[in-house]
């Protein structure tokens, strides 16, 4: 027999609290850091967030009875504690696969963190983690080219690859700003990048920066025999303005491009992704506002959401912070998101601060991008956190060698081999990372001067957003 | 006075350790140690210098499936340099997991 139309306002609970509920291999499930308001129980919560981010709202209303909402409906499945914390806990929600458009990540997220971050029951909301069903995996374009492809279109095996942020990152000409990508290139980084505020300004138009870079990656491939690139920021106003540039930086001869897939947002990020895959170019994505949305640790979202995010909508690079250098980023949480990128099945570790199994099935692999503060001497430490699927990238720390930025460059190549080596030799890179950088430096005086340069400098804050571990 | 800034000239690298001096023949014999115990199958093959920029060398042999033996590897690499002194001679670490190289590394340089 029917349901019968009754109106009023529920609570949610009786709807959307479903402990007894056992997920679906097909649902995508979440799990969010919730903080009520005094005296709101719990559970309500929980099924607040699962109503207000599905299928509810705050009165019921009788179109309902049209449909299946059993179907449909979001369910708060289970609650927990959050450890060393008594005024927050974790609800974990399961939501069917039909309530999301099949490869649209940016409708996941207008469903997940929508309107239910706003809502007054709540005093904070964080979504810390999302298990997306491999059934929703396979309806999205992911990377462009991956690790694989693009090691193979690039010939860099065995190690990571190696990089700068051209600096100052604003204000000079695109002539006098190809002079420093080809320093550098020529002295042994594989890649440079335009910073992420790089797009079209006044001193320095694309295009013409698009010419320089160009000529200058074409001289630097001759004179080394190694493949070389530049990420060219096409980050801009319009999509359409993006695929313009897209368009000239393959024409110049690039193999890859730049996009700030936070600020540019998630539908232009995945449509440039698919233009690349399209087109043969690899994507580096930059991660600029970020920490507005993840840095709070009872508010927003976490990092390892918006990380799985852009591998979904596609990237092959993606900033992952140094946990070394000037920029926030624990160790273990870092290592959790790292695996995000670059894995085909990721399990649950709370260590790390991954809430399910995640099956990426064959989803291609993001290269994981430390960069900020990073200097020779931490090299060791970089090699053994990002292992060889990373692209390591120092700014300040190849052009501000007292030499230039050539020699900076070749100081950062020989002490990223050397530790490669060392580490394929059984050495604890890390620990012995004085000996290795100093017998290195004994065949290269770039190093040697690099290694005096930045003997001092050290970023040791401790980290705003800590895991929730006892 | 006499400047302290040195000046950095291009060389022809040749990719992964191309910016440290020659490997002897025990750290290339480490390196191999290292490639068999990720479970890769060792490869050899080598190019004439003036093409060393292309994606493919030639293969010395097919690679060496199976091969757990050191010397086996070392004696390889050194009957290829033997049979083509004017070329490079690279040994890669091929991993069927991801498809990919996880080692590659010229250890002879042919005269260009």
């Amino acid at each position: 027999m029917a349901k019968k139309y009754d109106a009023g306002v529920k609570e949610y609970r009786d709807m959307y609290w479903t402990p007894e509920y056992v997920p679906l291999d097909t649902d995508l499930l979440a799990c969010f850091k919730c903080t009520g308001q005094t005296g709101v129980p719990r559970e309500e919560v929980a099924a607040a967030v699962a109503a207000e981010s599905s299928t509810g709202t705050w009165s019921t209303v009788w179109s309902e009875l049209l449909t299946d909402m059993e179907y449909y409906k979001g369910r708060a499945y289970r609650i927990e504690d959050v450890p060393g914390d008594n005024e927050s806990f974790y609800a974990f929600i399961a939501y069917p696969i039909d309530l999301f458009e099949e490869g649209s990540v940016v409708n996941v997220l207008t469903s997940l963190v929508g309107n239910v971050f706003g809502f007054k029951a709540l005093r904070h909301l964080r979504l810390e983690d999302i298990r997306f069903p491999i059934a929703y995996i396979k309806t999205c374009g992911g990377p462009p080219a991956g690790i694989q492809v693009e090691r193979d279109r690039l010939n860099k095996y065995g190690r990571p690859m190696l990089g700068a942020t051209i600096k100052p990152k604003l204000g000079l000409s695109a002539k006098n700003y190809g002079r420093a990508v080809y320093e550098c290139l020529r002295g042994g980084l594989d890649m440079t990048k335009d910073d992420e505020n790089v797009n079209s300004q006044p001193f320095m138009r694309w295009r013409d920066r698009f010419e320089f870079v160009g000529e200058a990656i074409q001289k630097a491939e001759q004179e080394t025999g190694e493949k070389k690139g530049h990420y060219l920021n096409v980050t801009a106003a319009t999509p359409e303005e993006m695929y313009k540039r897209a368009e000239f930086a393959k024409e110049v001869g690039s193999p890859i491009l730049m996009h700030d897939f936070i600020t540019g947002g998630f539908t232009a990020n995945t449509g440039l992704a698919n233009w690349c895959r399209d087109n043969g170019m690899l994507l580096h994505i930059h991660r600029a506002m970020h920490a507005v949305i993840d840095r709070h640790p009872k508010h927003g979202i976490h990092f390892r959401v918006l990380a799985k995010c852009l591998r979904l909508s596609g990237g092959d690079h993606l900033h992952t912070g140094t946990v070394v250098g000037k920029l926030e980023g624990d160790r273990q949480s870092t290592l959790g998101f790292v695996d995000q990128l670059r894995e085909s099945f990721v399990p649950e570790d709370r260590s790390r601060g991954v809430f399910f199994d995640q099956d990426w099935g064959s989803m291609p692999g993001v290269f994981a991008v430390a960069s900020g503060g990073i200097h020779v001497w931490h090299m060791p430490a970089l090699v053994t956190i990002f292992g060889d699927d990373s692209m390591l990238q120092f700014g300040g720390g190849t052009q501000g060698h007292p030499w230039g930025n050539a020699a900076g460059a070749a100081a950062n190549r020989v002490a990223l081999e050397a530790s490669v080596k060392a580490r394929n030799e059984g050495r604890e890179i890390e620990k012995e990372a004085r000996d290795i950088l100093t017998e290195a430096a004994k065949h290269s005086p770039e190093l040697a001067i690099a290694m005096e340069t930045w003997k001092e400098i050290k970023f040791e804050f401790d980290t705003v957003d800590k895991l929730d571990v006892k | 006075m006499q400047s302290t800034m040195g000046d950095y000239q291009t060389a022809n690298t040749l990719e992964t350790f191309g910016f440290l001096p020659k490997l002897t023949q025990d750290e290339v014999y480490d390196q191999i140690a290292y490639l068999i115990a990720q479970g890769w199958t060792p490869a050899i093959e080598h190019e004439h210098p003036g093409n060393s920029t292309s994606t493919y060398w030639t293969m010395w042999k097919l690679p060496f499936f199976g091969q757990a033996d050191l010397n086996a590897v070392v004696e390889e690499l050194e009957a290829c340099r033997r049979a083509y002194p004017d070329h490079h001679v690279r040994l890669i670490g091929y991993d069927n997991y991801t498809q990919s190289q996880g080692l590659c590394f010229v250890v002879y340089e042919g005269r260009a």
